[in-house]
């Protein structure tokens, strides 16, 4: 099975990430209970955004205890793909997948909009369709995307190349005016060291068809399809 | 038993958005002497536990695995008897 998307309590982008997968895409999809042992045979793990256990302490820090999070954790180290959008990409940065930590949005309130991003990192499993510095239209939808790293961790994210997207304007300026959350340096998503284990705020799911006002997100999806082919 | 109120707070290097807003609504109540609002979480967690130091090392361990992100946040507590 190539996909597999793993449904906790609270996720509601799940249904969306798979409608994309198998009808959008035709790739073999699975869902995947949180509950689950074991991780058959899949080529890419996603997941996908929500409330996963209501939020509860901090958004994706009960998650990372449910059983399948180990698992997810071995799929990962092996140099197999994992997808964290939203608040499966905080679910990633209390797992310690990725580094850092998530705050809440400097304005306090949630943000649901269209946004801009720039593809800082076009050499990636989920960008390698981008071109260098292509702006995407994406949608984001959170309480708490505002990014977190101390001084040497964000010196270290920049040296290795792991700023992947960055909160832009439309034609691509990165300053503070067009970050929504006060996400730090504009991070939108980060990749981890290995180059494996990406972690987005925005949704390219919900900008996976023309008819939404942005197919943008489907080079996030074809990438990862492309990835996987020359395998 | 023991009762363990938890105080999990924002790292003073983070800012605290909500603390600012609220400071600035105290102003707003002619709370002029507000110097600074930080925001933080009490968890209050019933122990059944005797030995005060004993629960000392669980409630440690219970924050840093789970309770308190370490990357943004710092915690304390106290421990006192109960019935």
């Amino acid at each position: 099975m190539r996909f597999g998307i793993v449904v906790f309590p609270g996720s509601n982008c799940d249904q969306d990430c798979f409608y994309i997968i198998k009808d959008v895409l035709n790739q073999p999809v699975k869902h995947i209970w949180h509950k689950d042992k074991r991780l058959n045979n899949f080529d890419c793990i996603v997941l996908p955004g929500g409330f996963s256990y209501g939020d509860y302490l901090r958004t994706g820090a009960i998650a990372m205890f449910s059983p399948i999070m180990e698992r997810i954790s071995e799929f990962a180290r092996k140099g197999k793909a994992v997808i964290g959008i939203c608040n499966g990409f905080q679910i990633l940065l209390e797992t310690g997948l990725l580094p850092g930590a998530m705050l809440r949005n400097k304005s306090l309130h949630f943000i649901c909009k269209y946004v801009y991003i720039k593809t800082e990192n076009n050499e990636t499993p989920f960008t390698n369709l981008c071109k260098k510095n292509q702006i995407l239209k994406i949608p984001i939808a959170h309480n708490e995307g505002n990014y977190y790293i101390n001084e040497e961790g964000l010196r270290e994210l920049k040296r290795s190349s792991q700023i992947v997207f960055r909160y832009c304007s439309r034609e691509g300026k990165t300053t503070s005016e067009f970050n929504p959350n006060g996400a730090i340096d504009n991070i939108a998503g980060i990749i981890n060291k290995k180059g494996n284990v990406l972690g987005m705020m925005p949704h390219p799911e919900r900008s996976s068809e023309s008819v939404l006002g942005s197919n943008d997100g489907l080079l996030v999806f074809k990438s990862i399809i492309k990835w996987l082919e020359s395998r | 038993m023991l009762e363990a109120e938890i105080y999990i707070t924002l790292k003073k290097t983070i800012s605290d958005p909500q603390g600012l807003t609220i400071k600035h609504a105290l102003a707003s109540l002619n709370y002029k002497e507000v110097e600074e609002v930080r925001v933080g979480k009490l968890i209050t967690i019933r122990l059944n536990l005797k030995n005060k130091k004993e629960a000392q090392g669980k409630l440690d361990q219970m924050c840093k695995k789970l309770l308190a992100n370490p990357i943004i946040e710092d915690y304390s507590f106290q421990i006192k008897g109960c019935k």
